[in-house]
């Protein structure tokens, strides 16, 4: 039993930690799988944290907080829609100009609230349920949003594979032509994917600036966005691994808090690294067999479509 | 929708040389409107972005240090986006030219020689080509990603450079502050003028760019990654090697962002520090696409971008305005000429039929 009271607060930081990449992953799948290539994550969850932050601060509403969030991320998707699927421009590029945008932009909204702390997100408490040791504090005890993120990846899951609407996404996303001709709106689908995928990677932003590290710094997603987009590949396009990846990078990113914790002697700046480096690594992995890839991507995925007229 | 997008038959060669025109026009436009905003007068504070801060000699003389690696991170990553090698992590590749370079004057730093600076700078070329060397090696041998790769490898490589500075190379006489030691006389970059801070890196950049000019136009590998870029089936009935072309892409972009790199910490920085550069290796890419990936609109380019830079220090100290207002113009620059852009191919005609298209 001695392992118990050392494992628990690991358990409880992997979630936190992994929280953010639940959210933005699985809202990415979505605009991926319908065929449409987002690289602004990293863009869009930053605008949405300062954004959440900032009305947590003003308001200290966090439900609105959380909304801000969402409506930032998705407005930030917005455009990206406009550029790429409106006027055709390369989604790989408009991806790249969207986190800079959304760096830059950002910054500027956070600057007067740099270093103020905001109350964490308020967490689960039902007396009884809460207090059982171990288990209590994990399966009773969390913010409502990682609840949510839990329901998204199953509300998503089932939405894809279980419904019409999914099916049809999934459509536009394999055959845009095929989808188009039968009569299925192309564009109008894939504008609603991608504005869902903004929302999602601002709540994942909002939950690093509301529950993560409850504060603003620039540039505090530190590479998130981009880990989610790795994270999809890993997953092979299916939400429960994407579920299970975001949990397993979680555990990596706070390797670091517990390994100094342990008496590890290593530099903290080696254990940082860790992420980024299994990122490199997992995408090495699973790209290695690229009829896999080919076999699960959506076909269509960052392709243009432009109906002829 | 009143307006329909037709194709033109023909992409449009008036549009390329006009869209980036257009786009600084809307982003003047609608950064007139931020600032109105941001409660600052939008007259001034463009004069103070744009006029103040190259309006002496000085100024003029610091638009160019501050060009200087912007122009040549774009250079070598223009290369690698026209043959389609989406190479965004300069700025990591910048950090390990600044590492190789630097650590050699860490090393020898008591050593007065005429060619530790060569040494550095070629160190620093090699340093940025090896970090670059890692994505296309995992790209022609496993087929990961180019993307995210060489991103990730920016966020190690600023660890890198932290772990190297906090520990091993930090400057036995600096009060323990996380910095190397001051480059001396001889790993310096000379001054071109004086009473500025014109340095040797700036002819290093101009020399880039005449050369990658004359490659790409004049060279068998030049006219190859053209033509994979335009029309890759093209490229490989003709039998190029895709694989050769990711490799020699990445690690000429790798060697000009490991250069700038060395030229920053031996120009200008002076030293080793923590942060030894603005986001230049980000803002490249905006460089890159601003300047058409042509060597002569990267300079363009590259010396607007700069302005950026020095306009919102200027708007800073005179107006107060935040300096994040710098990524948001640059941000927006990128935006508005990938929204002009689609003029290059389509063209906007009245939809007279009332129909709605898509």
């Amino acid at each position: 039993m001695m392992g118990i009271e050392w494992l628990a607060p690991v358990i409880l930081t992997v979630i936190t930690a992994a929280t953010p990449l639940v959210f933005a992953a699985i809202g990415e799948l979505v605009t991926e799988k319908s065929g449409v290539l987002n690289l602004g994550v990293e863009g869009m969850m930053l605008v949405g944290a300062v954004s959440a932050f900032v009305t947590a601060t003003l308001t200290g509403n966090y439900i609105l907080a959380v909304a801000a969030g969402a409506l930032a991320g998705m407005f930030m998707a917005f455009l990206f829609g406009i550029l790429t699927l409106s006027l055709m421009a390369n989604q790989v590029a408009t991806g790249l100009a969207l986190t800079l945008f959304g760096v830059g932009l950002s910054a500027l909204i956070g600057q007067d609230f740099v270093g103020t702390p905001v109350t964490a997100l308020a967490k689960l408490n039902i007396p009884g349920l809460t207090d059982i040791p171990f288990i209590g504090p994990i399966l009773f005890g969390q913010d409502a949003l990682v609840y949510l993120s839990f329901v998204s990846v199953a509300a998503v899951s089932w939405f894809l594979y279980r419904t019409k609407a999914g099916l049809i996404l999934r459509a536009v996303g394999d055959s845009h032509t095929a989808a188009h001709s039968i009569g299925y709106s192309v564009i109008g689908i894939r504008y609603l994917a991608v504005m869902f995928g903004g929302a999602m990677s601002g709540v994942g932003g909002a939950y690093l600036s509301l529950a993560y590290t409850p504060m603003w710094a620039e540039n505090m997603t530190a590479g998130r966005g981009w880990i989610a987009l790795a994270l999809i590949v890993f997953a092979t396009w299916k939400p429960g691994l994407v579920l299970i990846g975001a949990y397993m990078f979680g555990g990596i990113t706070i390797l670091q808090l517990h390994a100094q914790a342990a008496g590890l002697d290593l530099p903290s700046q080696t254990l940082s690294m860790l992420p980024y480096l299994a990122t490199v690594i997992v995408l090495v992995l699973i790209s290695k067999d690229q009829s896999r890839i080919r076999k699960h991507a959506p076909a269509c995925i960052g392709k243009i479509f432009h109906p002829a007229a | 929708m009143l307006l329909k997008i037709v194709k033109r038959p023909e992409p449009s060669r008036a549009m390329v040389y006009l869209t980036p025109l257009m786009a600084l026009v809307l982003t003047v436009v609608c950064s007139m409107g931020v600032f109105t905003f941001l409660g600052v007068d939008p007259v001034e504070a463009l004069r103070n972005f744009f006029i103040v801060p190259i309006n002496n000699a000085y100024g003029a003389s610091e638009l160019l240090v501050k060009a200087t690696p912007l122009i040549l991170c774009a250079i070598g990553l223009s290369v690698g986006f026209r043959a389609n090698v989406w190479n965004i992590g300069a700025e990591g590749q910048l950090t390990l030219g600044a590492i190789f370079g630097g650590g050699l004057f860490v090393y020898l730093h008591d050593v007065d020689s005429v060619f530790l600076l060569p040494g550095m700078i070629l160190l620093g070329a090699i340093g940025g080509a090896l970090w670059a060397g890692i994505p296309a090696f995992l790209k022609t041998r496993f087929n990961a990603n180019e993307i995210l790769t060489s991103l990730m490898l920016v966020y190690v490589a600023t660890l890198l450079l932290s772990l190297l500075i906090h520990g091993p190379w930090r400057d036995p006489d600096g009060f323990n502050f996380p910095e190397s030691r001051m480059f001396s006389e001889s790993a310096t970059m000379p001054l071109i003028l004086e009473g500025t801070r014109l340095h040797f890196g700036t002819i290093l950049a101009i020399i880039a760019v005449l050369g990658t000019w004359l490659m790409l136009a004049k060279t068998l590998v030049g006219f190859q990654i053209k033509v994979i870029g335009a029309a890759p089936k093209a490229g490989s009935y003709a039998g190029f090697s895709q694989k050769k072309i990711i490799w020699f892409t990445l690690l000429f972009g790798g060697a000009m962002a490991g250069i700038a790199g060395v030229s920053e910490v031996s120009g200008p920085v002076g030293q080793l520090l923590p942060s030894i550069s603005p986001g230049y290796g980000f803002t490249a890419i905006i460089v890159a696409f601003l300047g058409r990936l042509h060597p002569v609109g990267i300079i363009f380019a590259g010396l607007l971008m700069a302005l950026t830079y020095l306009g919102g220090e200027t708007a800073q100290i005179n107006l107060g305005l935040p300096v994040a207002v710098t990524g948001v113009f640059q941000g927006m620059v990128l935006f508005f000429l990938l929204a002009c852009d689609v003029l290059i191919s389509y063209r906007f005609a009245l939809n007279r039929t009332g129909r709605v298209s898509g």
